[in-house]
């Protein structure tokens, strides 16, 4: 009992004094916890690792039919070339080096998790979030193979898709370490 | 007897006027027809404005003040386009007075070409998930029950370039614009749902239809981030991100999240869709493009803009900068060779706009203006062929700085008085 007023005062006086030891409970107590469900449905980050991709799965020969349906090609032309959105295929030999190449997606992306992501957070235009996740694979398939980054047959899914690997490889400028009231880059007076 | 006489007509016609279902202005000029002798001075200078129920209600500008924003010349994208959707459009600066942007003339800009989503506020609500101890959803109401903030903060756009073929500040220098933003400090909510010591970055997200992320560092998080639902003593307004954004101090505009819907603490680097527009070969390069280094620019005199003949002028400007606080302003009015310290209008703060001001006497001959800025952490605005020797490169004409361009803007003065752009 004596224990118990102790255990009791004890975090009265923590969250009263901001202590450490309680820094971690709640101190406004206001708002709710979001359910599991609606934060998968919510969560559509996809991160490098691939791990909030949904199960499915979809291959390029798959996707190129995805792109007539979906009327994407009316956009971003046949095989991603020749529309009034940004071109998807590169019109560059395979011996240009990719910084050389186009500014791309599925071709300059240093992950084709990104790929995946775009596609399924922000395409079609106007029809956002509409595509099964099955499309969305054959899709990320099809771009991907129109630029010679992974074959027809390759079957993309939670798996497959992270491991693929893209022309960038490791070539690509790595976000600094960020730190607070110090010049955007050591040794740089401006 | 004469003058009531009159009185009486011009009540008649104000009436007929009113009846006839005209309203503002054409009011005034009836008012404005008298046709008798008044003793001097009593007569009205100027036509009336008659108060109407819209006006009354929610105030307008004057009829004789039609500075707008414009399509923002680097992009090339009109806005809006054939579909209806915002790209970039720039704040007129070249008007501006004091540090407040007005928020019908804040500068804007979207992930990819937008349209601006009608959220109702009773609809929405934010989210905090991933590595924290307690989930948290919040309706708008409830997160204006936690402790709030109001500080005064730029926002600038990485396109916010200048070079040699703008004509006036708008151009050069239009996408940044500079409110106060009231909200909840983002630690405020970490704190509330249990920050994992595991979390490194932080991705934002926001509900428009392309759902715009960005990756930011939970240090940033920590320190200084908003969660804003008031701008400017009011709710947001719609092309500022309507009914809440978050506010990454001094961080290039495209991470102030906009109808910010979702906050995902993560372990490492996400690369979303706006990382991909950032991607560089160099980590030197990337490293110059998150945080806006120290910048100024002359807003008058500036291009287009003219001075009617040689004296006095009072060369006014902004400076700001993503490291803190500025420190100095400098001015020259001889094209770099000396340079005079300006006077701050209001006090400088955090990763704010500060007005700078020069007492000058112009004499009529031709010359180029300048200022440059220096912030409280020891960062200088350059002249291009500083940045340019700095890199050991060719300095040229059409040099491109790297990272976010905070070079100095030169203003040429002509001996007629017209100033136009100094790149040029």
């Amino acid at each position: 009992m004596a224990s118990l007023k102790v255990v009791t005062i004890s975090l009265l006086l923590g969250s009263l004094l901001g202590s450490p030891a309680f820094a971690q409970s709640p101190t406004y107590g206001v708002g709710r916890t979001p359910t599991a469900e609606e934060l998968r449905r919510m969560d559509i980050s996809i991160g490098p690792t691939g791990e909030e991709l949904p199960p499915g799965r979809g291959t390029a020969k798959e996707g190129a039919q995805v792109y007539v349906q979906k009327a994407c090609i009316g956009c971003h032309g046949a095989a991603g070339i020749g529309g009034l959105a940004p071109i998807l295929q590169s019109k560059q030999g395979a011996d240009v080096p990719v910084w050389k190449k186009e500014r791309i997606l599925p071709l300059r992306a240093p992950h084709a998790t990104i790929v995946w992501d775009f596609i399924n957070r922000g395409m079609p235009v106007g029809l956002e979030g509409t595509l099964t996740p099955d499309e969305v694979y054959s899709l990320t398939a099809y771009l991907l193979f129109l630029n010679k980054v992974i074959p027809e047959d390759l079957v993309l899914d939670k798996q497959s898709l992270p491991k693929v690997r893209m022309p960038i490889g490791d070539e690509f400028g790595k976000p600094h370490h960020f730190k607070l009231n110090a010049p955007r880059l050591e040794g740089y007076p401006y | 007897m004469d003058s009531k006489r009159n009185s009486r007509r011009e009540l008649l016609k104000a009436g007929a006027a009113l009846a006839g279902g005209i309203t503002l202005g054409t009011g005034g000029k009836a008012q404005a027809q008298h046709d008798h002798p008044m003793t001097p001075g009593s007569e009205n200078a100027s036509p009336m404005i008659h108060g109407s129920k819209e006006q009354i209600e929610y105030g307008q500008r004057s009829k004789y003040v039609t500075s707008v924003r414009v399509q923002h010349p680097i992009g090339g994208r009109p806005s809006p386009d054939v579909f209806g959707k915002v790209f970039h459009v720039a704040t007129p600066l070249q008007d501006s007075v004091g540090v407040i942007t007005p928020s019908s003339l804040h500068y804007i800009a979207t992930t990819r070409g937008s349209f601006l989503p009608d959220i109702d506020p009773k609809q929405h609500t934010l989210t905090i998930h991933g590595l924290v101890d307690r989930p948290l959803t919040l309706t708008m109401d409830e997160l204006k029950r936690f402790p709030s903030v109001t500080r005064l903060h730029f926002i600038e756009c990485a396109g916010n370039r200048h070079n040699g073929k703008q004509k006036t500040v708008q151009d050069t220098h239009g996408m940044t614009s500079c409110s106060e933003w009231t909200g909840v400090l983002l630690s405020t909510l970490l704190k509330e749902c249990g920050l994992k010591g595991s979390a490194k970055w932080f991705v934002a997200e926001g509900a428009e239809e392309v759902k715009g992320a960005s990756s930011i560092p939970i240090e940033k998080a920590m320190d200084d981030c908003i969660i804003a639902y008031g701008m400017n003593g009011e709710p947001l307004r719609p092309q500022q991100g309507f009914p809440v954004r978050i506010m990454v101090p001094g961080f290039e505009g495209i991470y102030h999240t906009k109808f910010l819907r979702r906050i995902k603490l993560v372990d490492r680097f996400y690369m979303n869709y706006n990382e991909f527009g950032h991607l560089r070969p160099e980590d030197k390069e990337l490293a110059l493009g998150e945080q806006i280094g120290p910048k100024s620019v002359i807003t008058y005199p500036s291009g287009t803009q003219r001075l009617p003949g040689p004296g006095f002028y009072e060369i006014s400007g902004l400076a700001w900068s993503g490291g803190g606080a500025v420190k100095t302003v400098e001015v020259s009015t001889d094209g770099g060779k000396k340079w005079n310290r300006a006077e701050f209008k209001n006090t400088p703060q955090r990763m704010a706009h500060v007005r700078f001001a020069y007492p000058w006497k112009w004499d009529g001959t031709e010359t180029a203006i300048l200022s440059r800025c220096t912030d409280e952490i020891g960062q200088r605005q350059a002249m291009r062929e500083e940045i340019a020797n700095w890199w050991k490169v060719p300095f040229e004409r059409d040099y491109r700085v790297p990272g976010l361009d905070n070079s100095v803007m030169p203003w040429k003065i002509a001996r007629d008085g017209s100033v136009t752009n100094g790149l040029a």
